[in-house]
């Protein structure tokens, strides 16, 4: 025996190349930042400082992001906001990833007339605009809960990760290891859930890291136009609704809300292209570097 | 002695990965003499692959041919060759047939245009020139309708055929070396069993030497006239194929002939070779077969063999070959049984 | 062991012109291109605690035989009588109850264990399924069963990419094994083996059939294994069962021209050995377009091959006791001259039996 113990995830860190720890650097920053909010700064992030004497301050000791124009300091509005914004992210792309691979995997294992028109259903969704039925919906229904816009959101954003799923669970159905459930008698639903959904999961990390980087630009855009995340809730996104009509005078509030933004989405990016280097090849069913004599004999 | 056509001397090839340092050829020495047909012979991880993909120098990176090895060829060490001066060689002097004829051919090229592009890469031949000798070559491998195939694709063409092909392909410049890595196994028997008279004919037509590595004994029993037994990245045993197979010396050897179902035997328990063939990152010291062979003693474990004459031309890694007495009574024999 | 098909009454499985086509598309104006036939009216039956060997190479339909047997390809036409029941004819709860009698193990050690599962819960699933047993019953069967194929009990909490090839080989023998069937196909189980660990699974494999009196149908393209372990064995061409017998019979004797080429053709580990072989011309036609006639004619080089062999399709005789044939040149056989020569025959059957092709000279006395 030669492999190391179990799924291989301390060797797949191993593989990660630099820029990719420093992008799981990043966004491990961000998360204890947000965790740990309410020791790193005293203020609230709601907290008019003095709104005679402290608004729009710029960056100085007291507060090195500066305030914004309600005198509401802005590093502290930048880790409480981060909360909102990470949690609303990765929610949603938690809720459109688990509907997609479930969608995606009956639909690729049933095959036939099931597939087609389960694929035909996902056609239709993906005839409308995504953003533009969010925009529709929320304008309508504005304010909403956080938890209705993280659904709303998860619920818009399966359709690619159904598809992924699909396509790899149509390969998967004539492993020979799924054969041999269906020779055990397993049923059609334990073998999607025992079989295909673990092995498709490799790509749908992927899609998902990449996905959280998308859905942080889509709720700050929603956010900022209004009908996203709403007052007094800080999320970077409302961060620059505040702010932007004041851009000149008062840079650092909307400048450090946008850094954080690039940086969150290029770490998630980054992230995801490089996992998808080291994920996908090394834990296909099957081992890497075949030896001539031990692949399959005429 | 004449001069051998090839000789290896001391090779070892050795792959620095991220799970420490694989050695996958360790200090192999092996000649090939003008004209001769020798097999290399042993099971997956014992390196033989990887010997053939050194000689050409096709070992990726992160494998390295350490200093030390040489790899003489009609005098001149290719070691010592600029990438320039072995792609004069590859496909030339040297020429290789690998296992999957379907890997190893392009799929957006006719086969002609494939084998043409040898002539014309090496023999400068102009295209028309060099489409003549492709349909030439496709005839004298044995497909009949040459012409035709040769405006056909991979796909299109049946295994055995793809690699007739191959071996179009390899004997294009009329080489006088060609490694074979496994050039049968993939292929049902009847096929194989053309394949190997096809290699045998063409190797009487053009005086080349064949370097034939396999894992199938009785391949190597029908087409080599000496053989090379592989563990652990070293030679185990080397003999002419009649010695080899009458008196194998080496326990592996033994194990190996002994645990080969035959046709014509009788029914009963084979004999097997206990263990699994330890990881090219951690091979055992002393003998590396130890942990496997019936016959162990402290020695083994103690001292790393060297290859010593136990017959005329055989000789075997072995501490039994100076200690004969330490043979395990009852172990694998020799020769194989009478058939029933 | 030697009973013919028609009187088989006790037989465990029974075959009977069981085909499998399997379709090509078309161009959607066009007609549709020739299917497939993969399985061509196989017929054949299997006794309690036997070993049925089924030889042949790359295309000839041993897989898809063995598969359809199992109902993991349906079949396009035929009957398959598993101790008395019709496989095809069984729904739901009833066909999953009679996969616990009827087992597979694979080719490829590498894809045949889902590599995200530990070997004790694939061992364990089929247990699960079938509520064989649970919890703390089922951990100890999984361990009991892996002991039983000669793995440590220990190794169920690891994962198939960190055994070896023959070791993984072994965890699909436990998965069979789990469900406690009386029948295994066993699809090329050795091929992808290297020769050392062969041997080891061969043993493995004989071991299990005498301690749980299992009957294996043992598809394979390496003859020497197959003689090896079976009782019975039946040589398959593009579809067709062109041979069978008890496997000392037919390894001594083979009748039907094909059998005597692909046995020429096996390579032997004796370079002492001299023997004239049989090569075959041409390669396997494709099973979309079978010859007519007898599907080996092209190919064929027994001696009275002619004219009627392109007409009429041999049937399955028996021309040895125990020993079947389909060839109306090899005699005996009850395709009467006059058939023949109405379907241009013009070369009479004969009795041809190249021996020099296949066996090795005698062993030399001489000692090492």
């Amino acid at each position: 025996m030669s492999a190391e113990r179990g799924l291989g995830f301390a060797r797949s860190w191993r593989r990660l190349p630099p820029g990719a720890r420093v992008a799981a650097g990043v966004i491990a920053l961000f998360v204890l930042g947000a965790v740990f909010a309410p020791w790193l700064t005293r203020y609230r992030p709601w907290e008019q400082l003095g709104i005679v004497t402290l608004q729009s301050l710029p960056p100085s000791w007291a507060h090195p992001f500066g305030t914004d124009r309600y005198s509401r300091d802005v590093l502290t509005r930048i880790l409480y906001g981060a909360r909102v914004s990470l949690a609303i992210a990765t929610l949603a792309v938690f809720v459109s990833s688990t509907v997609g691979t479930l969608y995606g995997a009956v639909a690729g294992y049933a095959g036939g007339a099931v597939d087609a028109v389960m694929m035909r259903i996902i056609d239709a969704f993906l005839s409308i605009p995504r953003v533009l039925l969010l925009i529709a919906v929320l304008a309508l229904w504005s304010p909403l809960p956080l938890a209705a816009l993280v659904l709303l959101i998860g619920l818009t954003g399966w359709f690619d990760v159904a598809r992924l799923v699909r396509g790899q669970a149509m390969a998967l159905r004539q492993r020979e290891f799924v054969v041999a459930a269906r020779s055990l008698g397993a049923r059609p639903a334990a073998i999607v859930w025992r079989h295909i959904i673990p092995n498709v999961l490799s790509p749908v990390v992927v899609a998902g890291a990449l996905a959280v980087g998308n859905v942080i630009i889509l709720e700050a855009g929603l956010s900022f136009l209004g009908i996203g995340v709403h007052e007094p809730i800080a999320s970077w996104g409302t961060m620059f609704q505040d702010a932007a009509e004041q851009f000149v005078s008062t840079w650092w509030a909307v400048i450090f809300p946008g850094v954080a933004i690039v940086a969150t989405v290029l770490a998630f990016n980054t992230l995801g292209d490089a996992l998808r280097d080291v994920l996908d090849p090394r834990q296909l069913p099957g081992r890497p570097a075949l030896d001539p004599q031990e692949r399959a004999h005429g | 002695m004449a001069e051998p056509l090839l000789a290896i001397e001391n090779l070892r090839t050795y792959f620095y990965t991220t799970a420490g340092v694989a050695r996958a050829v360790d200090g192999l020495s092996l000649t090939v003499a003008p004209g001769e047909t020798v097999g290399v012979v042993g099971e997956s991880g014992c390196g033989k692959s990887v010997t053939a993909l050194s000689i050409l120098r096709l070992v990726a990176p992160p494998g390295r041919i350490e200093t030390g090895s040489r790899i003489v060829f009609e005098g001149r060490d290719l070691l010592g060759l600029d990438e320039r001066g072995m792609r004069a060689i590859r496909g030339n002097r040297i020429a290789m047939v690998f296992q999957e004829p379907m890997t190893a051919l392009n799929p957006v090229f006719t086969v002609g245009d494939q084998v043409a592009e040898v002539a014309r890469i090496h023999a400068g031949a102009s295209r028309a020139a060099a489409w003549k000798r492709a349909v030439e070559m496709l005839d004298r491998v044995g497909i009949p309708a040459p012409d035709e195939r040769a405006r056909e694709y991979p796909h299109q063409l049946s295994g055995g055929m793809r690699q007739r092909v191959m071996i179009a392909m390899a004997l294009v410049m009329q080489p006088a070396l060609l490694i074979a890595d496994e050039p049968t196994t993939a292929l049902d028997v009847t096929i194989q069993a053309q394949i190997l008279e096809l290699l045998t004919e063409l190797q009487n037509q053009f005086g080349m030497s064949v370097l034939l590595i396999t894992h199938d004994l009785g391949v190597v029993a029908e087409t080599a006239s000496r053989v090379v037994v592989m563990y652990g990245g070293e030679a185990v045993e080397e003999a002419p194929v009649v010695d080899l197979f009458a008196h194998a010396h080496h326990p592996y050897t033994r194990g190996l002939l002994a645990a080969m179902p035959r046709l014509g035997t009788s029914r009963g328990r084979l004999q097997t070779i206990p263990g699994t063939v330890p990881a090219p990152t951690d091979w055992p010291a002393g003998c590396r077969f130890r942990d496997r062979c019936a016959s162990a003693w402290e020695r083994c474990e103690r001292e790393h063999p060297d290859l010593s004459a136990v017959g005329e031309r055989q000789f075997s890694r072995c501490h039994l070959a100076a200690e004969p007495a330490r043979r395990a009574a009852g172990s694998t024999p020799a020769a194989r049984e009478v058939p029933a | 062991m030697t009973a013919p098909a028609e009187s088989a009454a006790a037989a465990l499985l029974e075959v009977r012109d069981l085909t499998k086509y399997f379709p090509r598309r078309g161009r959607t104006f066009g007609r549709a291109p020739d299917p497939v036939r993969a399985v061509d009216g196989v017929s054949f039956h299997v006794m309690p605690g036997e070993t049925l060997g089924l030889v042949g190479e790359s295309g000839c339909g041993k897989t898809t035989t063995g598969r359809t047997i199992l109902r993991l390809i349906e079949p396009t036409s035929g009957s398959v009588r598993f101790d008395g029941r019709d496989v095809l004819a069984l729904r739901g709860g009833d066909l999953r109850r009679l996969r616990r009698r009827m087992q597979i193990v694979f080719q490829d050690p590498f894809s045949s264990l889902n590599p995200r599962m530990t070997v004790g819960a694939i061992v364990r699933e089929g247990l699960t399924i079938h509520r064989v047993a649970e919890g703390a019953e089922a951990d100890r069967r999984v361990r009991q069963l892996l002991e039983e194929v000669g793995l440590r009990a220990e190794y169920a909490t690891r994962y198939p990419h960190e055994f070896s090839g023959g070791q993984r080989q072994r965890v699909g023998i436990a998965r069979a094994l789990s469900v406690e069937p009386s029948f295994i196909v066993c699809d090329e189980p050795v091929s992808a083996l290297d020769v050392s660990v062969q041997a080891q699974v061969i043993n493995l494999l004989s071991d299990l059939q005498r301690d749980r009196g299992l009957a294996y149908l043992f598809i394979a393209h390496d003859l020497a294994v197959v003689e090896h372990i079976a009782d019975r064995v039946a040589v398959m061409y593009l579809g067709h069962i062109v041979e069978s017998a008890a496997a000392q019979d037919l390894y001594r004797e083979p009748l039907m021209p094909y059998t005597q080429a692909l046995l020429s053709a096996v390579p032997v580990p004796d370079p002492a050995a001299s023997r004239e072989r049989i090569i075959l011309q041409g390669d396997v036609p494709s099973p979309a377009h079978p010859p007519t006639g007898c599907v080996f004619h092209p190919r064929c080089q027994h001696p009275a091959k002619d004219a009627a062999c392109a007409r009429l399709v041999p049937p399955l005789e028996e021309k040895a006791p125990g020993h079947f044939v389909a060839c109306i040149k090899q005699t005996p056989t009850a395709v009467s001259w006059e058939q023949q020569q109405e379907a241009g025959g013009t070369r009479p059957p004969e009795r041809f039996l190249p021996l020099a092709a296949l066996h090795t000279t005698p062993p030399r006395t001489a000692a090492p």
